[in-house]
């Protein structure tokens, strides 16, 4: 199908723009130190480059709306995929409003890892079930995404704050912490890593149980098989061990496997990193920070949740209940995903009221930014994959 | 009460921090915002005297600035979101998975998820959100809301009201944008003047002191958000009475007509066809996603007809039923009639109707049918006599059968989805039965030694449709207060409260500003009304802790 060709080359072309135009954000670093705010060449261009590639992914999003019947925003790719595309909407959207070239060095990459995430689950149309046969489908999610990925600018100004401002001079608990962040992401990199390995080998193992029916297919070696079943491929790796029973769920094998490589991958990769480095990664990127401000930072993380907090109660509370209503008859059924949605409400909530407090400003903040957008990633990875109630995608 | 004048001339209500009037700190006020260890005022509520923060000395004073403080308001959601996430841990009682051994939360929780389940149970996190405990959280987040709102609402209004132009000197050194100029002539005076009202600024000028303000009504947001979630909360309580919420589930057999639960006894449904359907798996688009992910239906549908019942003449007799409407509901499309709305919530397809059964010889084998009689399934007859004689005894009836743990028959579901009846067969003027065991694909002769057989010659299947009734007449106060909240949080996050003072010093002038958030669009908005002047830019003092 034409349609689809266009649809994933223009997603494919997307995600090398944001690329260059981090690089470009990059080249700022040194002309930013004297002369900040001003616009320099190498920002226009990576800004200029972002809306290229923002423009890009819409074609995708539009060509595969056509393609598919109905907005492609439904099964966990698409709605990653969607996600990381209103990152990067929240970072153009904040670029404009305080020009600071160096966020997009920070946001466009986390919003990349989180595009190429979602293109590690399966990648075809899936005809829509009847409960989502609805044009509140769109309406809901998408301006649900779009809290978010303004909420994600908070978080990466918070990424930035902790990393300029904390003492990296000895060891101490905070950053550790900040280093534990960095490190996390580093496991979404190695899950992505090694996902493109082996579905490049086009990997595959088989599980039987023992009706000798399938039971799980593996497109990584199995190092946690399925609870009861027998590897049917040959030539692979036997699974060492096999995933424990209080594992619920479907296809609970395959995603502790999953989990499992991502530890693996994304370990071996930040070793290799901070062997290079000799440093903390914290320390390491510290001095590139050195020239922003950090009032300015603090204000960037408080201003994209005060624009993000009305657009996500919107989204994802209130036009939610909307279709809940339309769709079950009740809008509100304490499913897990509406509970963490009223979770990182309520957060959003705290955060906004300690605001107020003298002592909440600055690194605080930063924390609780950071801790926000752990929040909504947890809704959205953690929730659907494992406790999976009536939004269960993938 | 003690009122405090201040040197302005103003009076203000005791427990001021800042006068009302031109801003000064009130000596012996100062430890209420924490001004005495900083620089910098707070001017978080622009000094105003709050209850809370000025009497503590009856039990409601101490309630109430227990109440009115942030700090509580902001544990109490903490602790409502540390709550709700332990309600999602394990599935709650009304999630308990249809494959579970038991809907039982006594049983399920315990032999899933053994000792932790029984814990979860046992503290009855399995309805944690309709706990008393959860509930009370919630109660006390809306009494927090109240207060806290009317503690700073009204004594904001009032000092943003009489607020003069004319501040006092140590009122603008102490705000976090400030600077001095020595020598300013007058044409810059009125070149900002001019600025700050192209820039859509409220500008005040008393005998040179200069008060310019914009989006003060950002300042009520909060106010207006903290409204709209009270209503909700209130309509969350009206809702847990059944005048003002109905919820009711049926299920309707197709061809059934029977009375709605929920309506009194008003109204009447009839299935005439329960419809499913799924996605072509031969469409170009889905093809692939078929193939790997299996079957996905596109359709879930029931066509009814409503009907009112007329009271009949006759007391007692059948009512008389009058249809008022056909629809065919589908999922995010239910039925509306009178003030209720039916909703397709599930469906059990192929459901046995009834079943017909021949008898004949055990030796015939051309099985020639002695004698034949059917059952209903939903409503099955204890005896049935044929019109040759025979008679048969339905001894056991298992709508569901299956073999329970010890091996004995016995029935999964009150519906008959499989089956099975151990029937007693008294052939033409016998007392004594043979007894035959007869369900789909079992035909068991207990004995081995029954003369007559039991087959079964036909049955019938039909759908059922699993509809939900809600009557729900809280909805519009919901909508009230989402709408009043989305309003009052757009109003206070996308507005900015921002004030600029200029106060003559000598030849010079001191410039001041202050806004409840976005600092960088304030400063801005200072570097464009000073440009080509003399006046200094505003330097930021914020020491950030």
């Amino acid at each position: 199908m034409d349609l689809l060709n266009i649809s994933s080359t223009m997603l494919y072309s997307a995600f090398i723009l944001y690329l260059i135009a981090t690089l470009f954000f990059g080249a700022t670093i040194r002309q930013e130190k004297s002369e900040r705010r001003k616009k320099t060449k190498a920002g226009t261009i990576g800004i200029t480059l972002t809306i290229i590639g923002f423009i890009a992914q819409l074609v995708y999003l539009i060509t595969r709306w056509i393609a598919s019947g109905h907005a492609p925003v439904s099964n966990m790719f698409e709605f990653m995929t969607f996600l990381g595309m209103c990152m990067v909407l929240g970072f153009i959207i904040l670029y404009f409003y305080y020009k600071l070239t160096f966020l997009g060095l920070f946001a466009l990459p986390i919003s990349m890892i989180v595009i190429a995430y979602a293109s590690m689950f399966p990648t075809e149309i899936s005809p829509l079930v009847p409960s989502l046969q609805s044009h509140w489908l769109y309406i809901h999610v998408t301006t649900v995404a779009l809290g978010q990925g303004i909420l994600f600018v908070s978080f990466a100004a918070g990424i930035m704050y902790l990393i300029r401002q904390i003492d990296q001079t000895v060891r101490n608990k905070r950053n550790i912490w900040l280093e534990a962040i960095i490190y996390t992401m580093f496991l979404f990199v190695g899950f992505i890593v090694i996902t493109s390995v082996f579905n490049l080998m086009d990997y595959n193992a088989t599980f039987e149980g023992q009706q000798g029916n399938e039971i799980a297919e593996y497109h990584l070696p199995a190092i946690a098989g399925p609870m009861g079943g027998t590897l049917v491929t040959e030539d692979v790796m036997e699974p060492w061990f096999e995933t424990p029973s209080w594992m619920q769920g479907v296809d609970a094998g395959r995603k502790f496997n999953s989990v499992i490589w991502s530890f693996f991958a994304g370990s071996i990769l930040y070793g290799i990193v901070r062997l290079v480095t000799r440093k903390r990664i914290g320390a390491k990127l510290q001095p590139l920070l050195k020239s922003v401000k950090p009032d300015l930072l603090d204000e960037i993380m408080y201003r994209s949740v005060t624009i993000g907090f009305p657009i996500f109660t919107l989204g994802g509370l209130i036009f939610a209940s909307i279709w809940a209503q339309i769709a079950w008859g009740r809008f509100w059924g304490w499913d897990p995903k509406e509970v963490w949605a009223l979770v990182t409400w309520l957060f959003y909530a705290a955060f906004l009221h300690l605001r107020l407090s003298r002592g909440w400003h600055g690194e605080k903040s930063a924390w609780l930014a950071v801790a926000g957008f752990g929040i909504i990633m947890f809704n959205l990875i953690v929730v659907n994959l494992v406790l999976a109630g009536l939004h269960s995608y993938a | 009460m003690n009122k405090i004048k201040c040197e302005c001339g103003h009076i203000n209500p005791e427990g001021t921090v800042l006068c009302e009037a031109c801003g000064k700190p009130i000596e012996g006020n100062q430890h209420i915002d924490g001004n005495e260890k900083h620089k910098l005022l707070n001017m978080r509520y622009d000094g105003t005297a709050r209850r809370s923060q000025t009497y503590n000395k009856s039990i409601i004073d101490r309630i109430w600035s227990f109440f009115s403080s942030v700090k509580v308001g902001v544990w109490l959601i903490v602790l409502a979101l540390v709550a709700s996430m332990i309600g999602t841990i394990l599935p709650q009682q009304i999630y308990i998975p249809e494959d579970a051994v038991s809907r039982d939360p006594a049983i399920f929780y315990e032999d899933r998820y053994g000792i932790f389940g029984l814990i979860y149970y046992q503290l009855g996190f399995h309805n944690l959100y309709s706990s008393w405990w959860y509930m009370i959280l919630i109660a006390l987040i809306g009494i927090s809301l109240v207060i806290c709102s009317l503690d700073r609402f009204v004594p904001l209004y009032k000092a943003l009201k009489r607020q003069n132009a004319k501040r006092h000197e140590t009122f603008l050194n102490r705000q976090r944008l400030y600077s001095e100029t020595e020598e300013v002539s007058a044409q810059d005076i009125e070149t900002v003047q001019k600025n700050l009202k192209k820039a859509r600024y409220n500008v005040r000028n008393d005998n040179g002191h200069i008060l310019a303000e914009k989006g003060r009504f950002s300042r009520w947001g909060p106010y207006v958000n903290h409204i709209g979630l009270i209503i909700i909360l209130l309509a969350a309580i009206l809702r847990l009475t059944p005048i003002m919420y109905t919820d009711e589930y049926i299920w309707v057999r197709e061809g059934e007509r029977t009375v709605i639960p929920g309506t009194e006894g008003d109204y009447y449904i009839e299935n005439k066809d329960f419809i499913m359907e799924t996605h072509n798996e031969n469409d170009e688009r889905f093809q692939q996603a078929i193939q790997e992910e299996g079957v996905v239906p596109s359709n879930f549908q029931t066509d009814i007809v409503i009907y009112k019942a007329k009271d009949a003449e006759v007391p007692g007799a059948a009512p008389e039923l009058q249809p008022i409407l056909e629809d065919s509901i589908q999922m995010n499309k239910p039925a509306k009639f009178d003030k209720y709305t039916l909703y397709q919530s599930g469906y059990q397809v192929n459901e046995f109707h009834n079943m017909s059964f021949y008898i004949h010889e055990t030796d015939d084998e051309d099985e020639t049918a002695l004698g034949s009689f059917t059952i209903d399934l939903t409503d099955p007859e204890s005896e049935y006599e044929l019109d040759n004689g025979f008679r048969i005894v339905i001894d056991q009836y298992y709508p569901d059968y299956y073999l329970d743990d010890n091996g004995t028959p016995a029935s999964e579901t009150d519906y008959p989805r499989n089956p099975a009846f151990v029937m007693m067969v008294y052939p033409p003027d016998s007392d004594s039965a043979e007894i035959s065991f007869l369900g789909i694909g079992r035909n068991i002769d207990a004995t081995g030694e029954n003369q007559y057989k039991l087959g079964i010659e036909d049955f019938e299947m039909r759908d059922v449709s699993g509809l939900t009734l809600r009557v729900d007449y809280t909805l519009t106060y919901f909508v009230i207060g989402a709408a009043i909240f989305m309003i009052g949080v757009i109003q206070g996050m996308y507005w900015q409260h921002r004030r600029i003072w200029i106060h003559p010093k000598g030849n010079g002038l001191l410039l001041a500003a202050h806004t409840n958030k976005n600092w960088f669009g304030i400063s801005k908005d200072i570097e464009k009304s000073i440009e080509n002047t003399s006046i200094k830019m505003v330097e930021d003092q914020q020491e950030l802790d």
